[in-house]
């Protein structure tokens, strides 16, 4: 570190440039200890910034971390290739993955692995976000639903088909065969579309 | 019992535990020297020598969370007063050692709850100093981290000066400070997604870009924000309750700061103009233009001051930040160390781009395979260990680092403010009146989740 500046208490003048308070006046300098009142008096004419919470939502940023969903392609299979990521990305180990492989018979999502059983621990989840950094295939993101209060433990273990997302219309519930295409690639090349999709940024 | 004038000086034998007597003539002493013992015990004021010691806290809603203070009184005077602190250990520091280094920061920024920012930064500036990609990190991010550290200085100081406020009887100014701290939070709940323990600096950058319209916002807050502290001021500045209760109340002068290791506003307010932005300026604070607020008088009238001060020079480096934004990237370039998440928001909320998925799982299998490892297994960081302190609100913050080499930390430890600030407890209150033990605590601003850690 190099010695810089005189920086002693009794050095001249001290280094602040405060900009100059208001000048007030003699009226002002008299009212001054009672401004305060001034002050509380105008608050009452301003709008109320409370919130009526549990009557009415407001919206929480578009970024907002709430609760997880498990998305699906535009056919319906499931996104979510169980590779783990998301679990290894938690630093509150709050998500359990187990993968399984998909058979031409009974297929859940494009590729060889899916997700089989997957739950997110909602008593030990901090909402840090890492887990959907983590997701190579876009299958978990962070919705904006923040009510997740509940009365006992098991119900605040959200397995899969909570995580689930609906769906929707042209969508078909797995299993079923790959619709979008010969491979996984089709589904991930082909990308930007459907109701999922997002928008790709 | 003795005769008058007779000093028994034996000292203890085990085999008449009953026959020594004591040499020691600290407190009072009373030579009886006869007459009736009732009138002896008459004339001896009993509240006189009589101390009575209190417990405050540690549930107080005075002492900021689970602060216990043991209180020794004469009547109303504090006599001795003893901090005890470990009520909100969480065990954040060792926790960290089994997270690798990405990861931790996560765990960082919920020391200090109420500057997380602070945290995160001085931890990824310590990692990316161990790393040697200080120049390597993009101007962008540093104008994004001064930006939202000083944001959040101005929120921990409205905090600071709303509990505080209330804690003395200014109800209106607990309101006021929380309405306005709550703007802030909607700024960076837009920015970062959370309120508070964002986890957004990362080693080597930040973890997204600024959405649209949040420079905006930031620009519309300032102006804002310079009119609500105006209206602070005249609410208090010159109340003669609050200058009655502030002032000449919790004394600690330069040398006191100086020898308790005493930092911040504290140490400003004692006259002595330290800031560690214009000492060691890191992440670019050598290039904006401000003043460190200092004030003469060391009591906590002038803590008061030089925080309502300092919320006005924090709005001047984040009027300059906005003014320096230049689009750019917000991670290092080195693809062994950016951590390798492109969120971009959607229909189903927030989650990897679409264009980074088809990049990672159908063009570029290196891509892929060093998101897995960083995922993983993270990056390793070099054998050493470093220092970065930084001016958190509350004064010198920084987490000592220590790696062996591998992917997670070896040891990181927090040199805490609010910590080494309640030392001075002591030093403010004793010989005081236990109603100012309350102003003086306040003045030091501390928050037990960065001093239990």
């Amino acid at each position: 570190m190099t010695e810089p500046r005189d920086r002693t208490p009794d050095a001249s003048p001290p280094p602040q440039q405060q900009p100059p308070p208001r000048p007030r006046g003699v009226l002002g300098d008299l009212l001054a200890p009672v401004a305060g009142f001034g002050v509380t008096f105008r608050t009452m004419f301003k709008k109320v910034v409370t919130e009526e919470y549990p009557e009415e939502k407001l919206p929480t940023a578009p970024r907002y971390h709430g609760r997880h969903v498990l998305n699906r392609h535009p056919d319906g299979l499931e996104k979510c290739i169980g590779c783990e990521l998301c679990a290894w990305a938690c630093p509150a180990d709050a998500i359990y993955v187990e993968g399984a492989d998909n058979t031409e018979e009974e297929r859940f999502s494009p590729g060889e692995r899916y997700g089989a059983i997957y739950q997110i621990n909602y008593l030990r989840c901090i909402f840090c976000g890492l887990c959907i950094e983590a997701c190579p295939t876009r299958a978990l993101t962070m919705t904006n639903e923040y009510e997740l209060a509940d009365d006992s433990r098991e119900d605040l273990i959200y397995t899969k088909e909570q995580l689930l997302s609906p769906l929707l219309a042209g969508m078909e519930a797995p299993p079923h065969p790959m619709r979008l295409g010969d491979s996984d690639q089709d589904y991930y090349l082909g990308g930007a579309s459907g109701p999922t999709a997002g928008d790709g940024a | 019992m003795s005769d008058a004038g007779t000093t028994y000086t034996s000292t203890y034998s085990p085999d008449d535990p009953y026959g020594s007597t004591s040499t020691d003539e600290s407190g009072r002493v009373f030579t009886v020297g006869g007459g009736d013992w009732d009138e002896i015990v008459n004339a001896v004021d009993p509240m006189e020598s009589e101390r009575i010691v209190v417990n405050m806290g540690p549930q107080h809603p005075s002492t900021h969370g689970v602060l216990r203070m043991v209180l020794e009184l004469e009547g109303e005077t504090v006599a001795r007063s003893r901090v005890v602190i470990g009520y909100l250990h969480t065990g954040i520091e060792k926790n960290m050692e089994f997270r690798n280094w990405t990861q931790a920061v996560t765990f960082i920024t919920r020391c200090d709850y109420l500057a997380p920012f602070s945290n995160e930064l001085t931890y990824c500036l310590g990692v990316e100093r161990l790393l040697d990609i200080e120049d390597q990190i993009p101007e962008r991010v540093k104008v994004i981290r001064v930006l939202l550290a000083e944001l959040q200085r101005i929120s921990s100081h409205l905090v600071w000066l709303a509990t505080g406020g209330m804690e003395i009887g200014a109800i209106t100014m607990m309101l006021f400070g929380f309405r306005e701290r709550e703007q802030i939070l909607a700024i960076l709940e837009m920015i970062t997604g959370l309120r508070m323990n964002h986890a957004y600096f990362r080693p080597g950058g930040v973890a997204q870009d600024l959405p649209p319209g949040a420079v905006d916002r930031i620009r519309e807050f300032i102006p804002y924000m310079y009119e609500k502290v105006e209206e602070y001021e005249s609410l208090l500045s010159a109340n003669p309750i609050w200058l009655r209760r502030l002032k000449g109340v919790g004394f600690l002068d330069t040398r006191g700061c100086l020898q308790l290791g005493v930092t911040g506003p504290l140490l400003r307010a004692s006259g002595l103009a330290w800031d560690l932005r214009k000492e060691m300026p890191y992440s670019g604070y050598e290039n904006y233009d401000f003043d460190v607020v200092t004030e003469p008088d060391g009591d906590c009238f002038a803590r008061y001051l030089v925080r309502i001060n300092e919320i006005r020079q924090s709005l001047r480096i984040i009027e300059q930040a906005v003014d320096r934004l230049r689009p750019g990237p917000i991670m290092v370039a080195d693809k062994k160390i950016a951590w390798p998440a492109q969120l971009a928001l959607g229909a189903d909320g927030l989650g990897n781009s679409l264009d980074h998925i088809r990049r990672i799982m159908g063009q570029s299998m290196e891509a892929l395979i060093h998101h897995f490892k960083l995922v993983t297994e993270g990056f390793r960081v070099p054998a050493g260990q470093v220092y970065v302190p930084i001016e958190s609100p509350r004064g010198e913050l920084a987490a000592h680092i220590v790696s062996d080499g591998g992917t997670r930390p070896y040891r990181v430890h927090l040199r805490d403010p609010s910590f080494v600030n309640l030392q001075a407890v002591p030093a403010l209150t004793e010989g005081g009146m236990i109603s100012d033990v309350v102003a003086s605590v306040a003045s030091i601003d501390p928050v037990m989740g960065g001093v239990d850690r």
